[in-house]
């Protein structure tokens, strides 16, 4: 018997997470859980902590207090490299990928990286057939493939974003954090990027934090909302929409101009 | 395969080339060899030192130390009359990785400027440590019995056995480096010396690596220094002073970080010059520092990416005007 789809384990849980940077709250008792499958977005202003929030569920920042539970762990406590290896893959706000290295190397990498035994001295790396092909088919997926031998350092914006995708994806990862991966695209890119996230969250579990309220209505199937530093609301989209604290919260004086866009509500 | 390998390091095939035909072209006098077989010698241990700054992105100021141990390691041996090249090589490869686990164990924790300080300073507590090594000669250094022995035979005491030693262990740790660099262990090195956040969000733990580098440059550099002990027959603390670290990260800086025969490339070309101006005249440190920063300054890539210049200035001078 299936079980019905709210019962499931969740594959990410955080509860009680704080982090104050000097006088600021930036993560303020933070508690929320992704459920396997789709995408579930965080949404919120400029400064709202979201970025934050990410570098402590992947490890580059320890949470002053709150635990983080992942794929039926508690994680709160392991370097990024672990959490990595759990099956947390990442992309990152500003693109991060390895610049002098050949776009398959880079992909090459991060399939070596799940594959174990990178303490192998004599066999040159970049003529591992397996190691490529698994490689060619996570930048196929993300419709990079043709450019493979390019270097990844001369790659335009929109294309290290796939590339960073495809860094991800070949980690085959159980939860996939993804840091603002519109940002910076131009508006051709940017219906490619939505369309290839709409495609990889049939067959992955996507943690978004993006600014584009459009794109975010159109791919989350849950989103929450932050606010310095407070989740004020989690929910379906719809409900989102129509929540008078998240209007309050985004249309109060503080939001920047069109960050939330007028022609989106009734929709 | 074979043209693009001469396009690409046509110019360390000939520097290598050259080494191979030196004692035939004129170079084959006593004085000659000698020389050539120091510039040998420190090619060998900037290689070692470039796996760690050109590979791994770790700045070391305390290599000289890897190579000191290396020699002292012969000295002990040869104080206790064991000369036979097929002990005194690994005992001294070990002592030196050995030295390179223990202190690379607490100074891989760092990086940056703090990395070459932590170096710095372990290589000045071998350097001290050796000059108190009294049953060696303390400060004035020890003179060995004789050259090492290989495989029972005076081969090393020969000349042109002892140049052609030098140059084909230069030659294997250029392959053997290569070959390291290339593998998915020196992938992991030069991923995480350009991006070291981007790799540990891939799942690897970038200190095992790290460390690993360190001891087998160690390693390497140990081997340099029981051939520098040969070819000096002599053995000082001097050999592990800090001005040594200084010298060998020139070279290397020198040579150019783009690619590993750089290291071969500045190596050469600083003892040379070394050497070369120091007859000219007694102040020559007073022209050899400042052509050394004007290298640095205008050679972008180093010696390694002298030939790329080239090529790039012969493109735009071939070219029309206007097209
Ligand atoms: N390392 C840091 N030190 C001090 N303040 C920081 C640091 N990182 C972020 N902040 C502050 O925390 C707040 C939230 O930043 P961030 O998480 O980047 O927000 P968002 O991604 O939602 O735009 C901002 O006010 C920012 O200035
Ligand atoms: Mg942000």
């Amino acid at each position: 018997m299936p079980e019905p789809i709210l019962d499931v384990e969740p594959i990410l849980e955080v509860a009680g997470l704080r982090k104050r940077f000097g006088g600021l709250a930036v993560t303020d008792d933070v508690s929320f859980a992704v459920a396997p499958g789709g995408i579930h977005a965080i949404i919120g202003p400029n400064g709202a902590g979201k970025t934050t929030l990410i570098h402590q569920l992947s490890g580059s920042l320890r949470p002053d207090a709150g635990r983080i539970r992942f794929a039926g762990r508690d994680v709160t406590s392991l370097p990024p490299q672990r959490r990595a290896r759990l099956g947390l893959a990442r992309s990152f706000q500003i693109t991060s990928v390895i610049p002098g290295f050949p776009v398959l190397e880079n992909v090459a990498l991060a399939v070596q990286g799940r594959s174990g035994g990178s303490f192998r001295f004599f066999r040159a790396a970049a003529g591992e057939a397996r190691l490529n092909a698994v490689a060619l088919a996570a930048l196929d997926q993300v419709g990079l493939a043709g450019r493979a031998a390019a270097l990844a350092g001369a790659l335009s914006h929109g294309e290290k974003r796939q590339l960073e995708l495809a860094m991800a994806l070949a980690m085959q990862p159980k939860l996939l954090l993804l840091d603002e991966p519109l940002a910076g695209a131009g508006p051709e890119e940017t219906t490619r990027l939505v369309a290839l996230l709409s495609a990889l969250k049939r067959h992955h579990t996507i943690l978004l934090v993006e600014h584009d309220m459009q794109a975010v209505f159109a791919l989350a199937d849950r989103i929450s909302v932050l606010v310095y530093g407070r989740i004020i609301a989690t929910d379906a989209p719809d409900a989102i929409r129509a929540d008078a604290a998240v209007r309050a919260a985004y249309l109060g004086e503080d939001a920047p101009e069109g960050e939330w866009p007028e022609g989106e509500w009734g929709a | 395969m074979i043209p693009g390998l001469i396009r690409r390091a046509w110019l360390p095939l000939l520097v290598l080339g050259l080494l191979a035909a030196a004692p035939f072209i004129g170079f084959g006098a006593g004085h000659a060899l000698t020389l050539l077989a120091r510039a040998m010698i420190m090619a060998l241990a900037a290689v070692s030192l470039w796996l760690l700054v050109g590979g791994a992105g770790l700045v070391s100021l305390g290599h000289a130390a890897m190579l000191g141990i290396g020699a002292y390691a012969v000295v002990a041996l040869d104080a206790a009359r064991i000369t036979e090249a097929a002990v005194v090589v690994p005992v001294a490869m070990l002592a030196a990785a050995g030295f390179a686990l223990l202190t690379g164990a607490v100074a891989i924790r760092t990086s940056g400027v703090h990395f070459i300080m932590i170096t710095l300073a372990f290589g000045q507590m071998a350097f001290f440590t050796a000059g108190s090594l009294t049953i060696y000669g303390g400060d004035d250094g020890y003179t060995l019995y004789g050259r090492s022995l290989v495989a029972g035979q005076r081969w090393a005491e020969d000349r042109l056995g002892f140049h052609y030693l030098c140059l084909g262990l230069l030659v294997a740790a250029l392959l053997g480096g290569r070959v390291l660099l290339a593998s998915r262990f020196g992938r992991v090195l030069r991923a995480a010396r350009e991006n070291p956040e981007r790799v540990r969000a891939l799942g690897f733990s970038l200190y095992p690596y790290r460390l690993a580098a360190y001891a087998i440059a160690g390693a390497l550099a140990g081997l340099a220094g029981v051939l520098l002990a040969n070819a000096a027959e002599f053995v000082a603390p001097s050999f592990l002073a800090w001005q040594r670290s200084g010298d060998l990260l020139f070279m290397v800086i020198l040579g150019g970080l783009g690619s590993l025969h750089g290291a071969l490339l500045g190596a050469i070309a600083f003892v040379l010059l070394e050497e070369g101006l120091s007859h000219l005249t007694e102040h020559w440190r007073l022209i050899f520092g400042p052509l050394l920063v004007l290298s640095v300054l205008h050679l972008r890539g180093g010696l390694a990416g002298v030939p790329g210049q080239m090529a790039g200035l012969l493109r735009r001078a071939g070219r029309p005007p206007h097209a």
